[in-house]
């Protein structure tokens, strides 16, 4: 707050008329800077996607001979790598739809289990005493604080004994408990901004602490819920190490991030291909982001704030 | 979590003992139903998340592989035989050291561009929101995606990196960024394959830096800045002694969150150069005892090194961080 004081003093010091021109110099240099910030940002973060999106239209005859280009022609613009991407592999295609089932199934199962733990979890760690409410900080605490690798070991040998290994359940099960901590934290910032009149009301009118959830809490949090259960998914559908190391052998149950990483492996698909099966992987997910935007960022960053 | 206990009555008040019988039983229903509530949670993180990490640290004090695995219980014959070549194993150290460089310079070079970027994002204008839903965009794509946007883009022959550096930039030949492991900056050696991997890391997670930061910057009371600017300070002045002060505690966090994720990160490196050409990560190395030497306890030994070495690194850093505190008389 010393910061407040220090300006005071120059106010003091400085007629005002003296020091107008130079802080338009000052501020032209820092806008100027500003706006190239700005075009670098947008540069680095579009210019990848927009690449991946012309190779992947292109013959790729077209990106050898002239590999700088960054826009297609008319002419030349082709669905082949796509059609290649997603014919089965029996007609020697690389069998994306299958990929794409493996993965819808997984998310779909990893955010309805993590959101069916995490939604009463989260109710009770915002609005009940108990003493198992510090506990929660703790689980956090372990499920980020070790590398997953050293999770991947022993889960490795105890599904490989269950026979769970190379079952998409077995993934599924592990992806809900790295998204449960997180799911609960971002919900527990979204039930701490419900009236709490609201429920006692319904508490005084005999409903039990799980009636007020289901009738009260639940439909007042439904836009939050749906915003945390767009972010499981999306850790879900993105994640590659338990997939890899789960699933590398059952090639009919691979995910697309799983599948698409094995094709660069094989030195005859070409880049095209490769990107092509990269806007397959990308595109749901920076949909369903851009529906949930707004939510999804303020309850990631809720409590950041407080520093 | 204080709003739990506003809204009931206060303790002071007396009720009547028919009323306080009542009410402590609801206490015992209400600590019930939480308990109730939290119990799948706490069940799925126990058996998925804690009960694997004791057998891990089981297992790195055993004789495991693969294939004997099936005998290898919680209890057994506990050696130190897997530390002891997991210490005198080839690369062991130059590993950590990759693993400590490559997490430091994604660490600071995450927020140092998230910083730049919220900080440039700051004042209003025209596509204003667009450009902030863009600046997510490295962080929401799946990380198969995103390591073979560059794989493509840096190839030597179809990339269009090496495209545009031998036309424009006058380089003499392709550079192999991803398989390099020492190259040249204007004469100076450099790591270039480390170099990259810690670019593509700066890159994917600058948005996360950046989401924390607007935050906090939203938070900053606007009349704060406003005074200072109508007291004739400059911009720096302002960013250094208003919005910089108001921003340290959110930055400590992010260094911290932001460096244990870097150093358990494994699918990176492991997709963008497989640890080859110098950049072998801990968690790299890992993966290979696991799959390719089959040798489980090795593994395990490995990881738990790892997630050693994190403790005492966060612990040191938060400790230089509260001192610093104190100095500074936060």
């Amino acid at each position: 707050m010393t910061a407040v004081a220090a300006p005071e003093t120059a106010r003091a010091q400085q007629p005002p008329a003296r020091r107008r021109p130079t802080r338009s110099t000052e501020e032209r240099v820092w806008g100027t800077v500003r706006v190239l910030t700005i075009v670098f940002l947008v540069l680095i973060t579009v210019m990848p996607f927009w690449y991946m999106i012309v190779l992947s239209l292109k013959p790729i005859q077209q990106v050898l001979l002239d590999p700088g280009r960054i826009w297609v022609t008319i002419g030349e613009l082709t669905s082949g790598a796509y059609r290649a991407v997603f014919r089965s592999t029996d007609d020697g295609g690389q069998g994306f739809l299958v990929f794409l089932k493996s993965s819808a199934i997984v998310s779909v199962i990893t955010t309805a289990v993590t959101l069916l733990a995490a939604v009463p979890g989260a109710y009770a760690v915002s609005r009940l005493r108990f003493a198992g409410r510090r506990l929660v900080s703790g689980l956090f605490l372990v499920v980020y604080l070790f590398p997953p690798m050293i999770l991947a070991i022993p889960l490795f040998v105890l599904f490989t004994r269950l026979g769970l290994r190379g079952s998409l359940f077995g993934l599924a099960l592990v992806y809900v408990a790295q998204t449960v901590p997180v799911a609960i934290f971002m919900l527990v910032n979204y039930f701490q901004t419900i009236p709490e009149s609201l429920e006692e009301a319904g508490l005084m009118d005999g409903l039990t602490h799980l009636g007020v959830l289901r009738r009260i809490s639940l439909p007042l949090a439904v836009p939050s819920v749906v915003a945390t259960g767009l972010y499981v998914f999306m850790i879900a559908w993105n994640e590659f190490l338990f997939a890899l190391l789960f699933l590398l052998e059952r090639p009919d149950r691979w995910t697309v991030s799983l599948g698409l990483s094995r094709l660069s492996g094989s030195i005859e698909v070409p880049s095209t291909v490769l990107m092509a099966g990269s806007v397959v992987l990308t595109v749901p997910i920076v949909v369903l982001f851009f529906v949930a935007e707004r939510r999804l960022v303020e309850g990631l960053t809720a409590g950041g704030e407080k520093g | 979590m204080a709003a739990v206990s506003e809204g009931r009555p206060p303790a002071q008040e007396q009720p009547p003992p028919s009323v306080r019988r009542r009410q402590s039983g609801l206490r015992r229903q209400e600590s019930r139903t939480g308990r109730l509530l939290l119990s799948p949670t706490v069940l799925i993180v126990l058996a998925i998340v804690v009960l694997p990490i004791v057998w891990a640290i089981s297992l790195a004090f055993q004789r495991a592989r693969l294939l004997n695995i099936r005998r290898v219980g919680l209890v057994g014959n506990y050696t130190l035989d897997n530390f002891q070549r997991v210490l005198q194993s080839d690369g062991f150290w130059s590993t950590l050291w990759t693993t400590v460089v490559y997490t430091v310079g994604g660490t600071v070079g995450s927020i140092g561009l998230g910083l730049v970027a919220a900080l440039a994002l700051r004042r209003p204008f025209r596509g204003r929101g667009t450009v902030r839903a863009a600046m997510l965009l490295p962080y929401i794509t799946p990380v198969v995606a995103a390591t073979f946007v560059w794989t493509v883009a840096l190839d030597p022959q179809a990339g269009i990196v090496n495209a545009w550096g031998t036309k424009f930039l006058g380089w003499d030949e392709a550079i192999p960024f991803l398989s390099t492991e020492r190259g040249h900056l204007l004469g100076i050696p450099v790591p270039t394959a480390l170099l990259v991997v810690i670019a593509f890391e700066t890159w994917r997670y600058f948005p996360f830096a950046f989401l924390f930061l607007v935050a906090r910057m939203q938070a900053i009371p606007a009349d704060l800045d406003e005074a200072a600017r109508v007291d004739g300070a400059s911009i720096w002045q302002r960013f250094r002694n208003v919005v910089w002060p108001q921003l340290v505690p959110v930055i400590t966090l992010l260094a911290v969150l932001r460096f244990i994720f870097t150093f358990n990160k494994f699918d990176d490196v492991y997709l963008l150069t497989g640890g080859g050409a110098g950049t072998e990560v801990v968690s790299v190395r890992v993966y290979d005892f696991l799959t390719a030497r089959k040798d489980v306890g090795l593994a395990a030994a490995q990881a738990l090194v790892l997630a050693l070495v994190l403790v005492v690194l966060i612990v040191i850093y938060l400790r230089a961080q509260s001192r610093a505190d104190k100095a500074a008389g936060r």
